[in-house]
C-alpha cells in the first residue's frame, strides 16, 4: 500500500512537471516573481520570529508589501493567460499597465507605513 | 495758649464733618527730600529732554534742595542752544524758558530774545490746538517774566480768548482741539493756565462777562471730583485710554485753577473740604515712585501752599501711641502741606472715644497746649479714667483772629486712631494638677511668670491641669490679652497649643487629660510648659517657659492617629531640593547589528535566485522597440517607473508625504502618457504579428 502511494505521488509529480513546462514563458516568469515575492516574505518572518516584533509596523509592512505584490502578479498571470475564457477580450498590455499601476500605489502605502 | 485770645471768629469750616476711617497724613517732610535727591539728580550728569530737565529742577527748587553747578551749567548749555536756534518746535522752546527761570542761565545778546518771542507769538497765531495755545501763550510769559522790558504782545487777545473757549465742554472738560472730539480733565488744566497767561498779557481787554462763565465752568468741573472713604477727594479722566493716573490729573487741575485765580483779581469760591481733600489726597501718595508723579505731587502742593484763594492746613501727629507707664505727652502738629508753620491758631480735642465704649467719650474738649520751640501742641495730662485701649481722637483746628493776608483752610474735624499702652500686672498666677472626680487638689505650685520656672509636676490620664491668672490693668481693671497661649512640647518636638480664655475676674484654663488623650497622640512622658500673653496695649507682653509636666497616657490602640513626623529642619526647604531622577522609558531591545547585516544578506538571495531563474528560462528583451519613434517612449516608460521608485526611496529617506504626492501624481501623469504611447505600439505589433 505504501509503496502505490508513493509512486502515485511520484507519477502526480512528473504528470505536473511535464504539464508545467508546456506553459508559456511569459506566465513561467511570472510564476517565477511569485515564488521570489513569497521566499521574501518568509524570511521576514523567520527575522521577526528570531529577534522580535519592535518596529511592528515596519514589519507589516515588509511581509505585506511582498504579499501584496505576490497577489498582483497572480492577478495579472490570470489576465494574461490565453486559456481564461473570462479575460480574452483584455489586452495582455491593459493588464501589465494595471500591474504597474496598482504596484506603485502599493509601494507608496507601504512606504508611507515603512517608517 | 490760645485759650486766652477769644477772638476765634474766623472759623473756616465750609462743609460737613469728614465721615468714615480716620487716619493720619504727614506733610512733606525729609524723607521726601532725601527721595527726591535718589530720583532727579541723573547718574550720568545731564537730563535726557527738556521737558525732564525742567520737572527734576522745579520739584528740587520746591524742595529747597541745592543743584550740582555742573549739573546746571550743562542743562544752561542746553537751554541757550534751544533758545539760540530758529528752528526748535514750541514745546522744547516753552520748556527751555521753563528752565531758564529756574536756573537763570546767561542767554547772551537779546538778538536771540526777539526771535523766540516773533516764534511764540507766530505760534499763537498760528496755534490750531490746545497745547500750541499753551506753549505759546505760557512761553510769552515765562519770556514777560525773566526779561523784563520786552515788548509783547499778542495781538487779539479777546479773540484768542473766545478761541480757546471754543474748546470747552459743558461738563467742565476741554477738548484737545476742535477735530478731536476727545476731552479730559488734564485738558482742563492746560485750557486755565493759558487763559490765566493770555488775561496776564493782556489784563484790560478781556470782558468780565467771559471771565464769570469760566468760573462756572471750573465750578462743573468740581462736579466730577471723586472721593475715598478716608476723606481724600481727587479726579480721575473717565476714558479708559487715558495716560494720566488720578496723581497727575489732580496736579493738573490744582495747578489750572491756582494760575487761573492768581491772575484773576476777584477771588473764587471753591468748596473748602475739597481743596483740603485734594491735599490729602496728594500727601497720602507718600513718596511717589515715578518721577512724573513725584514731581506732579510737589508742584501741586507748592501750588496749594501759596495761592490766593485758600491754603489748606493739615494736622499730624509724629507718633500716635500714648504710653501711660512713660508719661509722655501726645503731641500734635500742625503745618501746611510743604512743612512750614501755620498761622497762629489753636488745637482742641474735643473727643476720645474707646474702641470699648463707642457712645460716651473719655475726654470733652481739652484745649491743647503750645510749644513755641518745637511749634508743637501737647497734651500732657490725661483723666484719671484714661486707661490702655485703642481709642479716636477727634481734634478741632480754630484758627485765631482775621489778621492773616492768606485765607487758611482745615478740616471740620481730623479723627485720629490711638493707642494707649502701659504696663498690666499679672498677680495670682499658679498651676495645679486636680482629681477629675472630686475636684481636689493634688498638687498646687505659683508661679512668678515674670521669669522662667521649673516647675515639675506630674499627672496621669485621669486627672486634670488648671492654670490660673489676673490681669489687671493700670487702672485696676480685668485686661483681656488678645493672645494667650499655653504650649505643651514633646520631647519628641510634638507641640500642642491651647487658648487661656479670660472671663470677668480672671483668666483661666482647665486641661482634662481622659479628653485629651487622643488629640496628645497618646505619646507619655516629659511635656514642657510655655505660657504667651500678648496685647497690643500691653507694655510688658511676656513669653515665658513655666516648667515641665511628666504625663501618664494609656497605650496607643491600634486605630488612632500617629504623631505627624516633624521635621527637624525646618530652615531646609528653603535648600536645594533633592535631584529628580527622571525614568525614562527603556528602548526597545534591538538585535545584533551583525545578525541584522546577515538576515539583509539573506532577504537578497530570493532576489538572486530570480535573476538566475529568469536566465534559465530564457527571458529576453528581445521585444523591445528598436525604431527611434517606439524607443523614445519605451525607454521613457521605464525611465519614469524607476523614477517613482526613486521618489519612493527619497520619501522614505527625508521627504513627507505631501511633497510626494504632489510628486507621485506629476510623475503619475507623465507615465500615464508615455505608458499608454508605448503599451499600445506593443498593442499593435502583436495584433500585427497575430493577424499575419
Amino acid at each position: 500500500m505504501v509503496k502505490s502511494t508513493t509512486k502515485d505521488a511520484q507519477d502526480l509529480f512528473h504528470s505536473l512537471r511535464s504539464t508545467y513546462v508546456a506553459t508559456p514563458t511569459n506566465l513561467k516568469i511570472i510564476d517565477l516573481y511569485v515564488c521570489f515575492a513569497v521566499f521574501t516574505a518568509l524570511i521576514q518572518v523567520a527575522y521577526m520570529a528570531l529577534v522580535g516584533s519592535f518596529p511592528f509596523n515596519s514589519f507589516l509592512s515588509g511581509v505585506l508589501s511582498c504579499i501584496g505584490t505576490a497577489v498582483l502578479a497572480v492577478c495579472l498571470r490570470i489576465q494574461v493567460n490565453k486559456e481564461n475564457k473570462e479575460f480574452k477580450d483584455l489586452a495582455p498590455e491593459r493588464a501589465f499597465a494595471d500591474f504597474v499601476l496598482c504596484n506603485l500605489v502599493l509601494h507608496l502605502v507601504i512606504i508611507n507605513f515603512l517608517g | 495758649m490760645m485759650a486766652g485770645s477769644g477772638l476765634h471768629f474766623v472759623v473756616l469750616i465750609l462743609a460737613v464733618a469728614i465721615c468714615g476711617a480716620a487716619s493720619v497724613f504727614q506733610p512733606i517732610s525729609d524723607s521726601h527730600r532725601s527721595a527726591a535727591v535718589d530720583v532727579f539728580v541723573p547718574v550720568d550728569g545731564s537730563y535726557k529732554s527738556l521737558e525732564e530737565a525742567y520737572e527734576a529742577l522745579k520739584t528740587l527748587e520746591i524742595l529747597g534742595i541745592d543743584k550740582k553747578s555742573d549739573l546746571s551749567s550743562r542743562t544752561c548749555e542746553n537751554v541757550v542752544k534751544v533758545l539760540g536756534s530758529s528752528s526748535s518746535t514750541l514745546k522744547d522752546a516753552f520748556y527751555a524758558l521753563s528752565v531758564n527761570g529756574i536756573l537763570k542761565c546767561k542767554t547772551g545778546e537779546a538778538v536771540l530774545l526777539k526771535d523766540i518771542v516773533s516764534q511764540l507769538q507766530a505760534g499763537v497765531k498760528g496755534a490750531k490746538s490746545l497745547l500750541d495755545f499753551y506753549y505759546s501763550v505760557r512761553g510769552l510769559v515765562l519770556v514777560k517774566e525773566q526779561f523784563s522790558g520786552t515788548d509783547l504782545s499778542i495781538g487779539d487777545a479777546e479773540a484768542i480768548f473766545r478761541s480757546i473757549k471754543t474748546l470747552s465742554q459743558t461738563d467742565g472738560r476741554w477738548r484737545y482741539s476742535s477735530n478731536n472730539p476727545e476731552s479730559s480733565t488734564f485738558a482742563a488744566d492746560l485750557a486755565f493756565e493759558t487763559l490765566a497767561g493770555v488775561i496776564s498779557l493782556a489784563p484790560s481787554e478781556i470782558d468780565q462777562s467771559l471771565i464769570q462763565t469760566l468760573k462756572t465752568g471750573i465750578l462743573k468741573l468740581f462736579d466730577s471730583i471723586q472721593k475715598y472713604d478716608d476723606g481724600t477727594f481727587y479726579f480721575d479722566e473717565k476714558s479708559v485710554d487715558a495716560s494720566q493716573s488720578p496723581i497727575s490729573t489732580t496736579a493738573s487741575v490744582i495747578k489750572g485753577l491756582t494760575s487761573f485765580a492768581a491772575s484773576e483779581s476777584t477771588g473764587l469760591n471753591l468748596p473748602g473740604d475739597k481743596i483740603v481733600g485734594l491735599a490729602k489726597f496728594l500727601l497720602g501718595v507718600g513718596i511717589p515712585g515715578d518721577a512724573k508723579d513725584f514731581f506732579n505731587q510737589i508742584d501741586a502742593l507748592a501750588c496749594l501752599e501759596d495761592n490766593r484763594f485758600s491754603v489748606p492746613l493739615i494736622l499730624s501727629l509724629p507718633s500716635t501711641v500714648i504710653s501711660l507707664s512713660k508719661k509722655e505727652p501726645l503731641k500734635v502738629k500742625v503745618s501746611t502741606v510743604l512743612g512750614s508753620t501755620a498761622p497762629a491758631l489753636s488745637v482742641k480735642l474735643t473727643q476720645a472715644i474707646s474702641s470699648r465704649s463707642k457712645d460716651s467719650s473719655v475726654i470733652n474738649n481739652q484745649e491743647l497746649k503750645f510749644d513755641a520751640d518745637s511749634a508743637t501742641y501737647f497734651l500732657d495730662s490725661f483723666p484719671k479714667n484714661f486707661d490702655v485701649g485703642k481709642y479716636t481722637f477727634i481734634f478741632e483746628i480754630v484758627l485765631d483772629d482775621s489778621a492773616n493776608e492768606k485765607a487758611y483752610i482745615t478740616e471740620a474735624q481730623t479723627k485720629v486712631p490711638i493707642a494707649a499702652t502701659g504696663v498690666i500686672s499679672i498677680e495670682n498666677a499658679e498651676i495645679a494638677v486636680l482629681d477629675s472626680d472630686l475636684g481636689s487638689v493634688e498638687s498646687q505650685k505659683k508661679l512668678d511668670l515674670t521669669k522662667d520656672g521649673a516647675v515639675s509636676l506630674s499627672a496621669n490620664h485621669l486627672q486634670k491641669l488648671r492654670l490660673s491668672f489676673q490681669l489687671t490693668s493700670p487702672l485696676g481693671h480685668v485686661f483681656k490679652p488678645h493672645q494667650a497661649f499655653f504650649k505643651l512640647k514633646h520631647e519628641s518636638q510634638v507641640e500642642h497649643i491651647f487658648l487661656v480664655k479670660t472671663s470677668a475676674k480672671k483668666s483661666e484654663l482647665v486641661l482634662d487629660f481622659l479628653g485629651l488623650v487622643e488629640k496628645l497622640y497618646y505619646l507619655s512622658g516629659k511635656y514642657e510648659i510655655q505660657l504667651t500673653i500678648g496685647d497690643a496695649s500691653m507694655e510688658n507682653s511676656l513669653l515665658s517657659n513655666i516648667g515641665h509636666i511628666e504625663l501618664d497616657l494609656p497605650e496607643r490602640p491600634e486605630k488612632a492617629p500617629r504623631p505627624p513626623v516633624q521635621s527637624t529642619e525646618s530652615h531646609s526647604s528653603y535648600g536645594p531640593k533633592a535631584e529628580i531622577s527622571h525614568i525614562f522609558r527603556i528602548p526597545e531591545k534591538l538585535p545584533a547589528k551583525q545578525l541584522s547585516l546577515v538576515f539583509l544578506g539573506l532577504i537578497v538571495l530570493p532576489f538572486i535566485g530570480f535573476l538566475i531563474g529568469l536566465t534559465q528560462l530564457g527571458a529576453n528583451i528581445k521585444s523591445f522597440p528598436s525604431s527611434a519613434g517606439s524607443a523614445i517612449p519605451a525607454l521613457l516608460f521605464h525611465g519614469g517607473i524607476a523614477a517613482v521608485l526613486l521618489l519612493y526611496v527619497l520619501f522614505w529617506w527625508k521627504l513627507d508625504l505631501f511633497t510626494t504626492l504632489k510628486g507621485v501624481s506629476l510623475l503619475g501623469v507623465f507615465l500615464l502618457f508615455v505608458g499608454h504611447r508605448t503599451l499600445s505600439q506593443l498593442a499593435a505589433a502583436s495584433n500585427k504579428l497575430k493577424s499575419a
